[in-house]
């Protein structure tokens, strides 16, 4: 009894009813909408999904595993993974570090901070199409980092259909979501009580003891949610990636999403499937496990308070 | 006060830097707006060798050397079909964000506001939908679409992406931010479910609502995946799907077109830059 009465004291501020009935109805209520729409357009779908997955392309012989097995074998399959998980690995810590980094310069500004955020945020409201247009002219063989460095006696090399095409993509990614990072972390470090730095100063704290004393503890959720986003909006780098390099672009930056896209071209329904479902059990794990953990935390943490 | 001079130079050092960044950050707009202004020849000498596949090495200029609306006039004035993808970008954009206002917002406050089984389950699925990339569930949208026969309609864009469950996220955030004594008090006045969410609901969460909006906006208005799996026609095809097609042929008339393109985009963000933050910030609330 007195554990939950410590759960309903922590979520105080989700109205408690007389009418537990009439609260749960009204609460579907609410989510209906939303609810036929995802559950029509993704959940029910993707049920029929799994099921495919275990079929043959014609007719509807039960095949077991062997979709799956085509998928792990294929060699783009892998190379495509491990494409994507590399780009995610070097994309986010790179871009959550730029971002912090400029954030805690700009934290304690404020005209000039204003400035920055507009300039740094403008990036997302650039058409696709332009933003490709721009790389292309940049990074071409016959563009314009080579005239520069053609002036050095260097260049010639086209960046876009080398190695070098990866960090083009990274530069893109960050150069588009900088803004969007910046302001997460502004508004993180902003919810911090300034005398309390103030105070640890007075005692003597230097820079970095407070950054990792005071700031590092109180920003775990915005690290959380800063890296969440950026990860979604990693996914989203598949449109530039794709208007600049085409359905086949250099072998570095050959994505998950292009191996989709050209699957859904050849209308490889099987490889699709299988490959769909494993994405989402790779994702759902992760993400799973993550909320296991951030549960067992806040109970730890809560009983922690408690004594 | 020797000190604070060196403190002052090293800050004035390192904004220099942030301000050289912001410079090559803003870059390729600035440049995207003065080549709109640049007549065909001029752009076939600095981008042909690029965008056309001619010989010789591209040109770097800031301004235009011959500056001239003709772009934009030929744009305006002779190509029906920029106006077709324009509107259908319109139509299509708009659909969806009326229908994330129908779908996400009550959704976000039954997040929010209620308790109810199978929450946690729900809110599980609803997130791994938000970060699954869209290839992922093209398939299962595209049995779909076909089922109903809504493949290569608009429908198709705008059905799928009224549902999307970003705008859920952020929402169910800014209103868990709404104090929980403000709604016991209209509680006490005897306001049932529906009047609380409109009258403290909805005005409360005000900025977290335009800012889904806003990031709707630049979400759907930039949507290349969608309508290029779903849309053969290209009587259907927004502009995000236009521009690209035309990039080779008539660079001058994209560029002039992606100004046009920009424009919405930049002018909902310099009048709702607040709110976009606020809203940006809203997804990142300690709940």
């Amino acid at each position: 009894m007195p554990q939950k009465r410590r759960r309903q004291s922590r979520r105080r501020w989700i109205p408690i009813s007389q009418n537990r009935k009439k609260e749960i109805r009204t609460a579907y209520l609410f989510l209906l909408p939303s609810l036929l729409g995802v559950g029509g357009f993704v959940f029910i779908p993707f049920l029929d999904v799994i099921r495919r997955s275990f079929l043959q392309a014609s007719g509807h012989g039960f095949v077991g595993l062997m979709n799956y097995q085509e998928v792990l074998q294929n060699e783009a399959f892998g190379r495509a993974a491990g494409n994507t998980a590399k780009f995610m690995l070097i994309c986010i810590p790179l871009l959550l570090f730029l971002s912090l980094g400029t954030a805690l310069i700009l934290q304690n500004t404020s005209g000039f901070q204003k400035a920055m955020k507009t300039g740094v945020l403008l990036p997302m409201a650039m058409p696709v199409a332009s933003v490709a247009v721009c790389f292309q002219m940049i990074f071409d063989r016959h563009g314009w980092l080579n005239l520069l460095l053609q002036k050095f006696g260097d260049g010639g090399q086209d960046w876009l259909a080398t190695k070098q095409a990866f960090w083009v993509l990274t530069a893109c990614y960050i150069w588009k979501n900088l803004g969007y990072d910046m302001v997460l972390w502004l508004a993180g470090l902003s919810a911090i009580p300034r005398e309390q730095y103030e105070a640890a100063q007075v005692q003597g704290a230097g820079r970095w003891n407070c950054f990792r004393y005071i700031t590092m503890p109180q920003m775990k959720e915005t690290v959380f949610v800063t890296a969440l986003l950026s990860f979604i909006n990693a996914f989203r780098v598949f449109r530039e990636a794709y208007l600049i390099a085409g359905d086949y672009p250099h072998d570095s930056i050959y994505m998950l999403q292009h191996l989709f896209n050209n699957w859904f071209t050849n209308l490889d329904i099987q490889k699709m499937t299988a490959a769909a479902v494993l994405l989402v059990l790779g994702i759902g794990g992760v993400l799973g496990g993550e909320e296991l953990w951030k549960n067992h935390r806040e109970k730890r943490e809560r009983k922690l308070g408690q004594a | 006060m020797g000190r604070h001079k060196t403190a002052g130079l090293g800050q004035a050092a390192v904004r220099a830097c942030l301000v050289l960044g912001l410079a090559v950050i803003i870059l390729p707009l600035f440049l995207l707006v003065s080549y709109s202004f640049m007549g065909v020849q001029e752009l076939r000498e600095l981008c042909g060798p690029v965008l056309s596949g001619l010989e010789g090495m591209s040109g770097f200029r800031l301004i235009p050397a011959y500056p001239t609306l003709r772009a934009y006039v030929r744009l305006l004035l002779d190509s029906p079909e920029f106006f077709t993808a324009f509107w259908n970008s319109c139509m299509q954009t708009g659909g969806i964000l009326a229908g994330q206002l129908l779908a996400a917002v009550p959704a976000a406050w039954a997040f929010a506001r209620f308790r109810f089984p199978g929450k946690g389950v729900l809110w599980f699925f609803y997130m791994l939908l938000m970060i699954l990339p869209f290839q992922v569930t093209m398939v299962s949208g595209y049995l779909v679409l076909s089922a109903v026969h809504l493949m290569d309609t608009p429908a198709a864009v705008i059905l799928p992406g009224m549902f999307s469950t970003l705008p859920v996220f952020i929402l169910r955030k800014s209103f868990s931010a709404i104090p929980g004594e403000m709604i016991e008090a209209a509680k006490v006045d005897g306001a049932g479910s529906l009047r609380i969410f409109f009258h403290v609901g909805l005005p409360l969460g005000k900025a977290g609502i335009f800012a889904i909006l806003i990031l709707g906006f630049l979400e759907s208005w930039n949507a290349i995946e969608q309508p290029m799996t779903y849309l053969k026609t290209k009587v259907y095809w927004p502009l995000s799907l236009y521009l690209p097609q035309i990039t080779a042929s008539k660079a001058a008339l994209a560029f002039a077109a992606s100004i046009i393109m920009l424009a919405p985009a930049l002018l909902l963000f310099f009048f709702g830059q607040d709110y976009l933050e606020q809203g940006i910030v809203a997804s990142g609330i300690k709940e």
